[in-house]
């Protein structure tokens, strides 16, 4: 009907304003409707109401559907509401100011309920065609809020006048929603349901899963006329107790004497040290206390609890059923059909939603543990402070951020900071520490655990045991979305991107330049690399030091996700060298494997378990145990003179 | 037999002595039996360090003698810690509710205290049954077993799992660490049905002996660690002698040499990983009784390397070295860490031994693995000795012997 008739009002209203009823008008002639308003006559009044198409319709309903409509008792004038202390301060249906009223001089109009959701109804398709599209779009959302039926025909109304596409596709979806729960009968509702199927958005199950709410209910037998999910035996599909909790709930079955109870009422007949002639001695067992209550049952004293006997009996005589809410069953098997296709898509994004997370955790793992495989991997030296190397690089970012509020430069100045600090300390500690221990490695994993205790608590002493924010610019903020299921944050996107990064710069470095020669040889045997000229202290040196500036750089990165803690780098100190074993010691591409292995490992168990992450760690760590068994040299072992021993 | 096993290993008979000696002096000073001049807080933390002393002793025989870096030995501590404690606290938390339960008309079941005493205990992490691994918690003669069993078990298997895919040196010890983490991680989730990150506590109070004062108690705990580490020493000294010592020895200083002689390397490997293992749970479970608490904090990773250092420190592959850095280094950090060190104004900065031990402690560390790999330990090879039979020369200078290394 509105689809005819509101073009129709807008087009009489633009051609002959003289010859519209104007607000003022409308207001006057239905005076005696709308102050003592009744849902059954109402509505044409509304509807004239809202033709009008005068601005201030819209106030004047709103106010009135929120009990802010008065009328003034002296000359029957009408005004908006607005409570002062004093008692009303009036606004006339015009929008101007009208001064202020004590309250016993205005009558305030109360329309009931049914009325109001009239009025509410006219207000959505007001503003469903208001000339502002926030406006519109803010009735849409009003009406995704919260559905009722009331809303269905105005919105398909408002459709074909909708210029702005995506308000357009908005109010198409949004009235198949409502159609699916409101619609007038069962083949339309069933035809909106199966036009979602395979549309994986959050809205489409949230409109689709109140259809097949169920309740529990127990009868005698099974109703006739009522859209049943399930029928439930005890013991099965609902335990027994449930299901007889269910026949107490019902009033079906008296309630079962619970030990508390027993003992209770035991308590409260006790006669000579003796209840129901057993002493209170033997009141220790279970079986005398059994005995006793049947004994005061018997002389009446206490009433009949219901015995396993008669509570297999009432179990047996009821049927368990769950009941849709929604009485028709074409739609509630067409619902449970679509969300069934909708699940299987989501089954398969959210499984490539977790691939990403892996993906995701295993850049982090990645970066972490490519400083690692450099110094461990290449040169077999130990650092057990590679992790506090990472935590140095994070509060360096940190103190970057204190001096340079512009986040970008702050960052950007911060990850070449970061990994020039960490260079220097990892070549101090080569210097002065590594260098003498290098026949005896597990020395050096100690020496290096005494520099990380000291570290860690210096990084304490500076800066406290909380754990200090380290921002990321906004442009990193907010995720790369495909669609509501998969999705990942922009900073993890930058992770990986500069875990790649790493990656190649690493194999450049080995690979293809003066250095990285150098470097393999003297791993592969110093003796004979120094007669060959190359000096494999400032070697070992060099190569230290760039394995701990890594280090550095990925502390940055964390701390952009983490918060900067001095246990920042212990908290991974375990994890990276177990992607360094795990992977293969000396060989890049074994730590991409083993951080990807990892990484993926974690996010599964995580995924088999979600509440608890402890769990999956100590999981992942018995899985890498037990995985050293099959694989000791890890996933891409070194063959060869290459492997050392 | 002319040269019995006290007359080859005179070092054992002077600790012991020494250790008597200690012993009679302290129980001669405390409150419980003697004239009070220590104070009952001292005595428990002179328990305590009897313990460490302990476990010191077990981490010396598998790294100071065996070579294999544990860095998992204070989990097996603290697991030991958690099967007395499980026990102690079981038994008080039912003398508690035996008592509330005596007031009701009714006598209680035993599984109506049974219940009581779960609701008491799991209250706190919002559950009222008592978990499976809680089955044995009610008897003594049933749990206390479980302090040797528990890490003993997952010693050996760990061990036989690791030992047999050759799994050695620095590797070792990560994996080790990854235990240990593993276990701490596990332990601190609620589900485990240890109480989750609360741990257990109240475990200074022994069933039965409520009246008994702390004063007495703590010295009566006092004797039984000193008999215990005494024992332990006598264990690990005879241990480390004769042939099956060398042979471990050998392990430390040639794997592989020992394994082409033909002697089964893991099996060695493996009795010893789990003797040291359940030394060092024995040690926790006399431990945690004196300390009254225990969660799984005490499990974290850096634990075990702390025990490390004191082994370091107080000088390896000597059993007296280990029970000299356990005891210097223990005391020293409550000493530093309980405020009594006086702080040092420098005048730009005040230098609170609170915020710096830890610093001053690994760089010590450092520095001692650098410059003095025999730890305090070694001064005594200072003294004048009468009869030096090649003796070793400790583990850097591998299988050579006092005479070859001279030649």
């Amino acid at each position: 009907m509105f689809r005819f008739l509101l073009p129709l009002a807008m087009a009489v209203c633009l051609a002959l304003p003289a010859l519209a009823q104007t607000l003022p008008e409308v207001v006057e002639a239905s005076r005696a409707q709308i102050e003592k308003p009744s849902r059954q006559t109402i509505g044409p009044v509304i509807d004239a109401i809202a033709a009008t198409g005068d601005p201030s319709a819209a106030a004047m309903l709103q106010a009135w559907a929120d009990r802010k409509l008065g009328v003034r008792k002296a000359d029957g004038a009408m005004f908006l509401l607005e409570k002062t202390p004093e008692g009303w301060a009036l606004t006339g249906l015009d929008g101007h100011a009208a001064g202020t009223a004590p309250t016993s001089d205005i009558t305030d109009l109360k329309p009931n309920a049914g009325v109001r959701e009239l009025i509410g109804a006219a207000l959505v398709q007001f503003t469903l065609t208001d000339p502002d599209p926030v406006q519109r779009m803010r009735a849409l959302d009003a009406i995704a809020r919260s559905p009722a039926k009331s809303q269905l025909a105005p919105l398909r109304a408002s459709i074909e006048e909708e210029a702005d596409p995506v308000l357009k596709a908005r109010k198409e979806r949004l009235a198949n929603f409502l159609t699916l729960q409101f619609g007038d009968d069962s083949a339309t509702r069933v035809a909106a349901i199966e036009s979602l199927a395979g549309d994986t958005a959050l809205d489409v199950r949230a409109a689709l899963n109140p259809l097949l709410a169920t309740s529990r209910k127990v009868a005698v037998a099974l109703p006739q006329g009522v859209n049943i999910a399930a029928t439930l035996t005890p013991g099965k599909d609902i335990p027994r107790e449930a299901a007889y909790d269910l026949l107490v709930t019902a009033g079906l079955a008296p309630a079962r004497l619970t030990l508390a109870d027993q003992k209770t009422a035991l308590a409260a007949h006790v006669e000579n040290g003796a209840v129901g002639g057993v002493p209170l001695a033997e009141l220790a067992s279970q079986p005398r206390r059994d005995a006793a209550y049947e004994a005061l049952e018997k002389s009446g004293q206490v009433p009949a609890a219901a015995t396993d006997a008669e509570v297999a009996a009432a179990l047996a005589a009821h049927v368990y059923y769950d009941q849709y809410a929604e009485p028709d069953p074409a739609v509630t098997d067409a619902a449970r059909r679509t969300l069934a296709s909708i699940e299987t898509r989501v089954g398969l994004m959210t499984a490539a939603d977790l691939g990403l997370d892996a993906l995701s955790l295993a850049s982090i793992y990645f970066l972490a543990a490519i400083g690692l495989a450099i110094t461990f991997g290449v040169m077999r030296v130990i650092n057990m402070a590679h992790g506090e190397f990472i935590m140095m690089g994070a509060y360096t970012g940190y103190v970057v951020q204190q001096m340079i509020p512009n986040y970008t430069v702050s960052i950007l100045v911060a990850l070449p900071l970061a990994f020039a600090v960490t260079f220097a300390a990892g070549v101090a500690m080569e210097r002065l520490v590594i260098r003498h221990l290098y026949k005896r490695p597990l020395e050096t994993l100690l020496a290096t655990f005494g520099i990380s205790i000291a570290l860690q608590q210096i990084a304490k002493n500076i800066f406290g045991t909380q754990a200090r924010p380290l921002t990321a610019p906004a442009w990193l903020d907010g995720a790369l979305s495909f669609n509501d299921i998969i999705s990942i944050s922009y900073i993890r996107v930058a992770i990986f991107l500069l875990a790649l990064l790493f990656l190649g710069f690493f194999l450049w470095l080995m690979k293809r330049t003066r250095l990285g020669l150098e470097v393999r040889a003297v791993t592969q045997n110093p003796a004979m690399a120094a007669s060959m000229g190359i000096d494999p202290d400032r070697i070992n040196m060099l190569t230290f030091g760039i394995g701990s500036g890594i280090a550095g750089i990925a502390g940055v990165a964390i701390g952009l996700f983490a918060k900067v803690t001095s246990e920042l780098g212990s908290d991974y100190i375990v994890q990276s060298f177990m992607t360094v074993v795990v992977g293969g010691v000396g060989n890049i591409w074994g730590a991409l494997a083993g951080a990807a292995m990892i990484g993926g490992f974690q996010k599964v168990i995580e995924w088999l378990n979600p509440s608890n992450t402890l769990a999956a760690q100590t999981y992942m760590i018995l899985f890498i145990i037990l995985f050293i068994q099959f694989r000791p040299r890890g996933i891409i072992a070194l063959k060869g003179r290459a492997a050392g021993d | 037999m002319t040269r019995t096993f006290l007359t080859r290993n005179p070092s054992t008979l002077w600790f012991l002595l020494l250790l008597a000696l200690f012993t009679l002096g302290v129980t001669l000073l405390a409150e419980g039996f003697g004239i009070g001049l220590i104070p009952t807080a001292f005595v428990k933390v002179l328990g305590k360090t009897l313990c460490l002393c302990l476990v010191a002793l077990a981490m010396d025989l598998i790294w100071g003698y065996t070579g294999i870096l544990s860095l998992g030995h204070m989990a097996f501590f603290a697991l030991g810690g958690y099967m007395t404690g499980m026990w102690l606290m079981y038994a008080r938390t039912e003398e508690i509710v035996v008592q509330a339960l005596a007031g009701s008309p009714i006598p209680p079941t035993l599984e109506e205290v049974a219940q009581g005493v779960a609701t008491q205990i799991f209250g706190v992490v919002g559950g009222s049954d008592l978990p499976m691994v809680w089955s044995f918690a009610y008897s003594a003669f049933l749990q206390l077993p479980l302090v040797l069993i528990v890490p003993g078990v997952l010693a050996l298997i760990f061990g036989w799992l690791a030992f047999r895919a050759r799994v050695n040196g620095v590797y070792l010890s990560i994996l080790t660490q990854a235990m240990t983490l593993a276990l701490a991680l596990y332990l601190f989730q609620n589900d485990s049905g240890l109480r989750g990150n609360n741990g257990l506590s109240g475990l200074q109070n022994l069933p039965g002996l409520a009246e008994m004062p702390q004063s007495t108690l703590s010295i009566l705990f006092f004797l039984a660690s000193a008999l215990l580490l005494a024992a332990g020493y006598l264990l690990l000294a005879w241990v480390s002698s004769g042939k099956f010592g060398s042979a471990l020895r050998a392990i430390r200083d040639d794997e592989q040499r020992l394994r082409f002689l033909g002697y089964p390397v893991e099996g060695y490997k493996l009795f010893v990983f789990t003797l040291t293992a359940m030394v060092a749970a024995v040690a926790g479970a006399f431990y945690y009784p004196q300390a009254g608490i225990i969660n799984p904090a005490e499990l974290a990773p850096i634990a075990s390397i702390y025990l490390a250092v004191w082994v370091a420190i107080g000088g390896r592959g000597r059993l007296y070295g280990a029970v000299i850095g356990a005891a210097v280094v223990s005391l020293l950090s409550s000493w530093f860490t309980g405020g009594m060190a006086p702080a040092i104004p420098l005048g730009f900065y005040t230098i609170n031994w609170v915020d710096w031990w830890t610093v001053l402690l690994g760089l010590a560390f450092v520095l001692v693995t650098l410059f003095a790999p025999r730890g305090i330990g070694g001064l005594f090879d200072r003294l004048p000795s009468p009869r030096r039979h090649g003796a070793q020369l400790g583990p850097d200078d591998g299988a050579l012997r006092e005479k070859e290394a001279d030649a």
